[in-house]
């Protein structure tokens, strides 16, 4: 099967060469990495070859790289570098809040709040830990994805363990008010740890853990359009969390296992990067997406934005659902012309199944089966957004034209 | 439960991106002896099968389809409708959807329901064209296990979408 694939894939590349132009919109799967992270990690693939916890000099110049990404991170952030631990996912950060902090607290307290429309990754170990005996509630948010705040007070008491909501989303883009919900859940109790998923946050908007008074945020290195392979969990000082994984300790408590220290170089610079130009690289994708939402809207029927509008919304995030249109064959259909997107529909999913985060905001079916997800990061151009405008009427009407049954 | 981080496409055999983007046989055959439809909107997957049979020999002189869904199941429709050109009902009736995914190279696993789809209602429209006719003794009267997971993925949907209309319709949503 595998070398099936392998095969399909290789007769694929030679079949279809690179469209002329080529427009990367899939940042949440993956995507651009900025040059100064990519010459920061070949810096320290080239020179800094050690093991970080191992006392020889290749293993201090490691170190001191690790380290250097640490305070960048911490810097942007508003924590102290003790407080960060690495791992090499957000996925990874997210199991490790989750589970590190039920592993770590025994017993007494046996209730997980999350919101309904977190990343599969904070909402799979919170299952995991519902089948293990803890009560799971799931809170639920607007239409625009914003978690209800009498809702959560509702859900949170003195059982409570944590809390995880994610700052920004990272399907619809709804920025939380976080502050206001960590105050709703330490008013109940100021013992409740609150975790937020900061992936989608973190150089989209301001941020800082102390500010916002959360115990645990996590973060992830290609979503700040560094490399892959690394992600960061903050961890107040002072708050109980266990290893979930097993073997030997290298530079960090929780996370065993040599840390990737090229990647976390490469992340530690964008981080760097995109905070120190946070406010340029926030408007300047704020315009494209607008240029993009506007584009759409004005010239596509049967269209409907999913999220909020405006301010309120992550400033690279277009989401939008083309009634009458599959969004798989959207995807692949524009893909042959160089746009590459995803999309909320089952078919896209290996489980086959819609959007949680979009059934959850009230959509149909029928409605996020349509949708299509797109990012545009602060590497991207007007002239980017105006070859998408392009592509994407025609596309979605070829894909409407295959269809039994027709709208409006 | 919703899985949106791996909502990345699958990597497609060569013979179903070719039939995705020059599709034969798109449409509707006007005064078809035989139509059906499976799937809905809802699921995310729906085929339309029409068929023109010479009455005299039962043989299909024309096929063809439409199709909301990813690229698999359109390449699926698709060439079901060039398989069954020329082709006894019956002969037809037995095509199945391995049949399907082997001509197509080999679907991926999760897609092999598009092939069952096709073959649904592909079945659905053999069956429709002899309700008002005799019903010959090779037509089951019982559904097939491919019309009948048909059926059951169109009734799980309903059931979901109620669900979800009652759910959104709570008050506090």
């Amino acid at each position: 099967m595998a070398s099936d694939l392998l095969r399909s894939v290789r007769e694929l590349l030679k079949r279809y060469g690179k469209p002329e132009r080529e427009v990367y919109l899939d940042s949440e799967n993956s995507g651009l990495v900025l040059e100064e992270a990519l010459e920061e990690m070949l810096q320290v693939y080239r020179e800094a070859i050690g093991h970080p916890s191992i006392t020889n000099r290749p293993g201090w110049e490691a170190y001191e790289a690790l380290y250097r990404a640490s305070e960048r991170i911490a810097r942007a952030i508003g924590a102290e570098v003790e407080e960060l631990a690495y791992t090499h996912s957000g996925t990874e950060a997210n199991n490790l809040a989750i589970l590190g902090l039920a592993k770590a607290c025994g017993v007494s307290r046996r209730k997980i709040v999350v919101s309904a429309i977190e990343h599969l990754s904070v909402i799979f170990p919170a299952e995991e830990l519902a089948k293990a005996g803890y009560k799971l509630i799931k809170v639920p948010v607007d239409e625009e994805g914003f978690v209800k705040l009498d809702e959560l007070a509702t859900a949170v008491d003195r059982e409570t363990l944590l809390v995880s909501i994610g700052l920004v989303n990272h399907e619809i883009g709804t920025i939380q008010d976080l502050k206001a919900l960590v105050e709703v859940v330490k008013d109940r109790d100021e013992d409740i740890i609150f975790h937020t998923d900061a992936a989608d946050a973190l150089g989209k908007v301001r941020l800082d853990v102390e500010e916002l008074n959360v115990d645990m945020a996590t973060f992830s290195s290609h979503k700040v359009y560094g490399p892959k392979g690394a992600g960061a969990l903050y961890v107040r000082d002072g708050v109980k969390l266990e290893p979930i994984l097993r073997g030997q300790l290298s530079a960090q408590r929780l996370w065993p296992g040599v840390e990737n220290v090229p990647a976390i170089a490469g992340f530690g610079k964008a981080v760097e990067v995109l905070t120190s130009r946070l406010d340029e690289y926030v408007s300047h994708m704020q315009r494209l997406r607008d240029m993009l939402i506007d584009g759409i809207m004005d010239n596509i029927r049967w269209v409907l934005l999913n999220g909020p509008h405006g301010g309120r919304r992550a400033p690279g995030n277009v989401n939008v659902s083309f009634l009458y249109c599959e969004g798989e064959a959207l995807t692949v259909e524009l893909s042959m012309h160089g746009v590459y997107v995803s999309s909320g529909s089952a078919c896209t999913s290996r489980a086959l199944e819609a959007s949680h985060v979009l059934l959850a905001i009230g959509r149909g079916y029928e409605e996020a089966h349509g949708s299509i997800l797109m990012k545009v990061t602060p590497m991207h151009t007007r002239e980017d957004v105006e070859y998408v405008l392009e592509q994407l009427p025609r596309a979605v009407e070829r894909i409407r034209s295959l269809v039994p049954i027709r709208g409006g | 439960m919703g899985s949106v981080s791996s909502r990345i496409p699958l990597p497609y055999s060569p013979k179903v991106i070719e039939l995705f983007r020059n599709p034969k046989n798109l449409g509707r055959i006007e005064g078809a002896d035989a139509e059906a439809t499976a799937g809905s909107l809802a699921c995310g997957d729906m085929i339309a099968i029409y068929l023109k049979v010479n009455k005299k020999n039962e043989k299909i002189i024309n096929a063809k389809f439409e199709s909301y869904g990813c690229a698999a199941n359109i390449a699926a429709a698709n060439i079901l409708t060039e398989m069954i050109k020329g082709m006894t009902l019956r002969k037809a009736w037995q095509i199945s959807w391995r049949q399907i995914s082997d001509e197509l190279g080999g679907l991926p696993a999760v897609k092999y329901h598009c092939g069952i789809l096709a073959v649904g209602a592909l079945r659905r429209a053999i069956r429709a064209y002899y309700k008002e006719r005799e019903k010959p003794s090779w037509l089951p009267s019982s559904l097939t296990p491919e019309e009948r997971q048909t059926l059951e993925e169109e009734k799980m949907m309903e059931l979901l979408a109620k669900r979800l209309r009652r759910l959104s319709a709570e008050p506090g949503r």
